[in-house]
């Protein structure tokens, strides 16, 4: 009997969860012993052709990280969705934007031209990339960017969702554990829709340091702040997302010293989750007079970013005007 | 999480005359009963605003306000008691400290700052309130329709692949 | 795919109120056609909802058609909620599946453009429609109720409260800040327009309160604090130290005789008279014990004199007593502290506090009190001269714009007992200066006319001034009034000898802090508000809290009374009732999800939110939180949810509003 097909794709990502599935270290060889790895970018060789020729369904399990960036992770997606009895959106990407998803902050040609013609970038002649392009060969193209950055399940169907930027090794363990044990007919996936891989709570449950009552006087940033290690940083004013962001990572940032950014989203049943910080922040300043709201606020730089970093694609709003006017 | 359908247009009218769609949301002591006092006193206001009556301005969770501009609305309107009125002590100062950071919000989001108002009123402020309506939605009309559609280009079929046999 | 909810929608015509504008008709057939994918399987109009007969219209389709939610298009639910909800009871539906959705209030009445009325109003349904689906059969709360009532504030309408639950064998603790109860009433001589004696008919009520078996009284006494809600409230009352062992004190009056510091006395006297360091209020005061005013009292100023104690026969003087701190377990409080007189001084054309012989209303009431100053004699400043002419100028800090905008109520009634007063004592001749003569209760207008055939002058007017700056001949050692007679247009200046102004009420001082303190609210000029102003003129918004008598607004004694009695009724029903269905909106901590974060911890004003150290997490008590949901917006984790007001039943009613998930039909002409 032939093994159940695994497939892995990266469409707008950094690659770090490629990564940290191979940070699983021995686990990867039940993964290679339980599953038939029909198509992996990274790590072997297989076309799109390949897939394309595949029945739909018979992929038993994608896990599909980056988001949808340009038409190529459009068809990608759309396509694995058909051919995979179970797509797992993996990855902050893939659930939420995370920070190729901050390009919806700015109009895409903007975010191009910030690309190509920004001082990081050797570009004497000013070129710019076009979609398609007559060679003596022959035309070549290459994807067009989408004027914003999409999450898969904006996209295509997504049957779980398994959150971090990227996912911890012990979870993706913990998960392929589950898969297995289900393929044995051990266990039972959960309800479609689940979020896997994570906790149920939020990251305050796995961090060690001591809480109080918050009344936030005044916000600082970490790096000039000389916070008291075994304090709750957001009642030091060090603006910790950890309040909202969903737990399984252990607390890693706020344990090491540094705050939550939210790479883990947002909590369950959460419908954004920068609302969710600006309600629980706004809620705590010790202000009631507006001006002096606003000062405290000023001290808050790039609320947005700081709300939104990993999260603006799948936020209610998505997008900021000018990024998808860009679109119109 | 699909894509937000479009919001039904059916009360925009098309052209010059822009009206606004506008969600209001307001608390059960003060503001709503000044917009009932509004209706006893029948003094006329711009049908533009549908109103949500919540148990306190405290209750407003700034997901509602982007709820609303994502889903259509042209602007939002947040409405509670006076500052040291709140029917529970203090709770719409708790409102007004998240109005100021989610302004600043949505200021990077592209929003104009005309399309969200804070609105103070007391049961007794029926007249206020449809006065403070009126001038908003004179405040939002120049600003033409919002129509947040980030969803933009979401069904744009990838041309280059197109000639794959699916 | 979960069950689908079974709505009816039904819209009402109100009379012509709602049909007038909107297209009734048009709104339900919309919506039975357009909101069918939310769950409406009927959409019906009909000309009252809220009649019996429109609300067996709703129970029956509840039974026929199986309906699992209602949503009644009509009237604000601050008017009609609860009536469809009991509709729904009555059909074995529970009451919070029903949503109302204000068409009226929202639409009709304040919308003149049909269209675009129908238009709002079908998109309000919409929203209402979206809501209900996600609504939660709720059951209400119930709490036990505490049979002892606290009453604040001994004047006549808090007495009479106080005497309503006590004879009903119930207990009350009736707080009063000054050493005796009695309020402004026990400061009056006549009361309008029976001209009974007001000490003779309220005396007796004082007694009674006093000797009550079910009477505490705590007079010298504050509220500093009120923890709880109703029917378990926990008030914590300051009694001040009255310097008198009242278990030992008779009352006898030696120590205010033999006391050697006299005091101008400005609360009752109205500074027309003067007390002692240590005194009662007035004779009849209830209870009998004098208080030591510390302010003034030689020996706490200079350490010597004693003289009270040397001569109390019981020795009952203790000048090291202290205030206590008495906390109070109740299950409901009324409030009844009154007003206070607008300060003449204010307008400064009218000369109050410069010219001698202008009087204040109450001045003028201790002056013809024969219990007063003067032994009830009218007389000028001098307290010799009887006036021949009086000037009564009414609407004083009343009906104007500069001061307080609402009538008084009540001044052009004591303006005409002064003027028969001043009539019948001293045969003076008597101006009224009104704008309007306002009579509207029963015996008033022919009181009116009693006044108008014993020959008072009636001059239409709003007095500008009052001086003694002579003009023309006749003028001399006069006030002059001048007004302009508008029945006849003339400019009029009237020499008179005194002046008494009949000025406004005006809420207590501390009328915000006071409804901050019992969580309730007041009105801009600082009224406490009642929960209706026809329906439910006692109650207020927050349970277990009632209103009575002038704090509400301005009024006179039968309505004061009333309205005590109502208070008193009102809480009555409660007491028997033995516990009280409280609203079940209410917030709760979903304990697995919750980190402990502690953002919600300080944000409840009503201390609903205690953290669990042990398992490093927060809970609401229901039985405190008041459901106003701050907490449930506040929380990052979304770990708190708020019945009646979910996340659910409020992002769905925005789709609902903005019409998203409708299939597009074309647009109504």
């Amino acid at each position: 009997m032939s093994k159940p097909k695994f497939a892995m794709y990266w469409a707008a990502s950094c690659g770090g969860c490629e990564i940290a599935v191979l940070n699983i270290h021995e686990k990867i060889l039940d993964v290679d012993a339980n599953f038939e790895v029909v198509f992996w970018p990274v790590a072997m060789d297989a076309k799109y052709k390949d897939v394309e020729a595949m029945e739909d369904g018979a992929i038993l399990l994608t896990l599909f990280n980056g988001g949808i960036r340009n038409d190529e992770n459009e068809h990608m997606a759309k396509l694995l969705r058909k051919k995979s009895q179970i797509l797992v959106a993996f990855g902050s990407c893939a659930c939420e934007g995370c920070i190729p998803g901050l390009a919806n902050f700015s109009p895409i040609q903007q975010v191009v031209d910030t690309a190509f013609g920004t001082i990081s970038t050797d570009n004497p002649n000013n070129v710019r990339p076009q979609t398609s392009y007559e060679m003596p060969e022959g035309a070549i193209h290459i994807p067009t960017l989408l004027p914003v950055l999409k999450t898969l399940d904006q996209v295509v169907d997504v049957d779980y969702y398994m959150p971090g930027c990227p996912p911890e090794s012990h979870q993706i363990a913990a998960v392929i554990d589950l898969v297995i044990q289900v393929l044995q007919g051990k266990a039972q996936l959960p309800p479609k829709g689940s979020v896997i891989g994570a906790g149920g709570s939020t990251v305050c449950d796995e961090c060690p340091r001591k809480r109080n009552v918050k009344t936030i006087k005044e916000f600082g940033r970490i790096q000039l702040t000389e916070a008291d290690p075994e304090l709750c940083l957001l009642e030091q004013g060090i603006p910790c997302n950890g309040p909202a962001t969903r737990s399984g990572c252990g607390a890693k940032c706020p344990s090491a010293g540094a705050q939550c950014i939210g790479c883990y989203g947002p909590a369950e049943g959460v419908v954004d989750y920068g609302a969710r910080l600006i309600a629980a922040f706004g809620s705590v300043i010790d202000a009631d007079k507006p001006e002096d709201i606003e000062r405290i606020l000023d001290g808050l730089v790039d609320p947005a970013g700081q709300f939104y970093r990993f999260n603006l694609a799948g936020s209610l709003l998505r997008a900021a005007k000018p990024a998808w006017k860009s679109g119109d | 999480m699909t894509d937000t359908p479009e919001t039904q247009p059916f009360d925009k009218a098309q052209g010059e005359s822009f009206e606004p769609v506008i969600i209001g949301f307001t608390c059960n002591w003060c503001s709503y009963r000044a917009a009932d006092m509004a209706g006893t006193a029948r003094m006329k206001y711009a049908p533009n605003v549908r109103l949500i009556r919540l148990m306190c301005s405290g209750r407003l969770d700034p997901t509602f306000v982007l709820k609303a501009f994502a889903g259509g609305a042209d602007a939002v309107l947040i409405s509670g008691c006076h500052p040291g009125d709140c029917h529970y002590i203090n709770q719409n100062y708790k409102m007004l400290r998240r109005f100021h950071l989610l302004k600043r919000v949505l200021q990077q989001m592209g929003i104009e700052p005309e399309r969200l108002k804070l609105l103070w009123a007391s049961a007794a402020e029926g007249a206020i309130f449809a006065e403070e309506i009126n001038k908003f939605v004179e405040q939002v009309r120049p600003l033409g329709p919002l129509n947040w559609k980030p969803g933009n280009g979401a069904h744009v079929e990838a041309p280059v692949h197109e000639e794959v046999p699916a | 795919m979960e069950k689908k909810e079974r709505i009816g929608v039904y819209v009402c015509h109100c009379g012509t109120n709602i049909a007038g504008v909107v297209n009734v008709g048009e709104v339900s057939t919309w919506a039975a056609e357009n909101l069918k994918e939310q769950g409406v399987v009927i959409s019906r109009d009909y000309k009252f909802m809220c009649s019996s007969l429109g609300q067996e219209l709703i129970q029956k389709d509840i039974k026929e058609h199986g309906l699992t939610r209602v949503v009644v298009a009509a009237c604000s639910p601050h008017l009609h909620e609860q009536t469809f909800r009991n509709a729904c009871k009555g059909a074995d539906l529970n009451p919070y599946l029903c949503e109302l959705v204000s068409i009226r209030e929202q639409s009709s009445w304040v919308h003149t453009d049909k269209v675009a009325a129908t238009e709002k109003s079908k998109a309000l349904i919409a929203g209402g429609v979206a809501r209900v689906v996600h609504h939660e059969p709720l059951e209400p709360l119930r709490v036990p109720i505490h049979p002892a009532t606290l009453v604040v504030g001994g004047g006549i309408a808090g007495i009479q409260a106080a005497l309503e639950i006590a004879n009903a064998g119930y207990p009350v603790y009736l707080v009063e800040r000054e050493p005796s109860i009695g309020g402004h009433m026990a400061q009056f001589d006549k009361t309008f327009p029976t001209l009974d004696c007001s000490a003779c008919i309220l005396t007796p009520k004082m007694v009674e309160a006093g000797s009550h078996p079910n009477i505490t009284l705590l007079t010298y006494s504050e509220v500093e604090k009120v923890d709880g809600y109703v029917g378990n409230f926990v008030v914590t009352v300051r009694k001040r130290a009255r310097s008198v062992n009242e278990e030992l004190c008779t009352g006898c009056g030696i120590c205010w005789e033999k006391c050697p510091k006299k005091v101008v006395d400005n609360v009752f006297e109205a500074g027309m008279g003067t007390r002692k360091a240590i005194y009662v209020p007035f004779p009849q005061a209830v209870p009998k014990y004098p208080v030591i005013d510390r302010e003034n009292c030689t020996y706490y100023i200079k350490g010597t004199c004693k003289a009270c104690e040397k001569f109390c026969p019981t020795n009952a003087i203790d000048f090291a007593q202290e205030d206590q701190i008495l906390n109070i377990e109740v299950g409901n409080i009324i409030l009844a502290t009154g007003y206070e007189l607008f300060d003449a001084r204010r307008i400064t054309q009218y000369g109050y506090g410069r010219l001698a012989n202008v009087f204040t209303s109450l001045e003028f009431e201790r002056l013809s009190n024969a219990a007063g100053p003067t032994g009830g004699n009218i007389v000028l400043r001098d307290g010799k001269t009887t006036p021949k002419v009086v000037g009564i100028v009414h609407c004083v800090g009343s009906r104007d714009k500069n001061y307080n905008e609402y009538c008084s109520a009540i001044c052009c009634m004591q303006s005409l007992k002064f003027a028969h007063l001043v009539h019948e004592r001293t045969g003076a001749e008597v101006y009224n200066f009104y704008i309007d003569i306002r009579t509207p209760a029963k015996g008033y207008e022919e009181f009116y006319h009693r006044l108008l055939e014993e020959g008072t002058h009636f001059i239409r007017g709003k007095v500008a001034e009052i001086t003694d700056a002579v003009r023309l001949p006749g003028e001399e050692g006069k006030l002059i009034v001048q007004v302009e007679d508008t029945l006849t247009g003339n400019q009029l200046r009237v020499p008179v000898d005194m002046v008494i102004l009949s000025a406004g009420l005006e809420p207590r001082r501390d009328a915000k802090e006071v409804a901050k303190k019992f969580g309730i609210s007041c009105s801009a000029d600082g009224w406490l508000i009642e929960r209706h102003p026809k329906l439910d003129p006692v109650a207020t918004v927050t349970e277990g809290i009632y209103i009575a008598g002038c704090v509400q607004g301005p009024k006179d004694i039968p309505a004061s009374v009333a309205q005590g009695a109502a208070a008193a009724a009102r809480i009555l029903g409660k007491i028997q009732q033995k516990e009280i269905a409280l609203e079940p909106v209410r917030a709760s901590i979903n304990q697995e999800q919750c980190s402990g974060c502690r953002i919600c911890n300080n944000l409840c004003p009503f201390n609903a939110i205690l953290f669990h150290e042990d398992r490093m997490v927060s809970e609401v008590n229901p039985a405190l939180c008041q459901g106003c949901g701050t907490c449930v917006a506040a929380c990052p984790a979304g770990a708190i949810s708020g019945t009646g007001f979910s996340n659910e039943q409020i992002l769905s009613q925005i789709e609902g509003l903005l019409l998203l998930n409708i299939p597009k039909k074309e647009t109504v002409a």
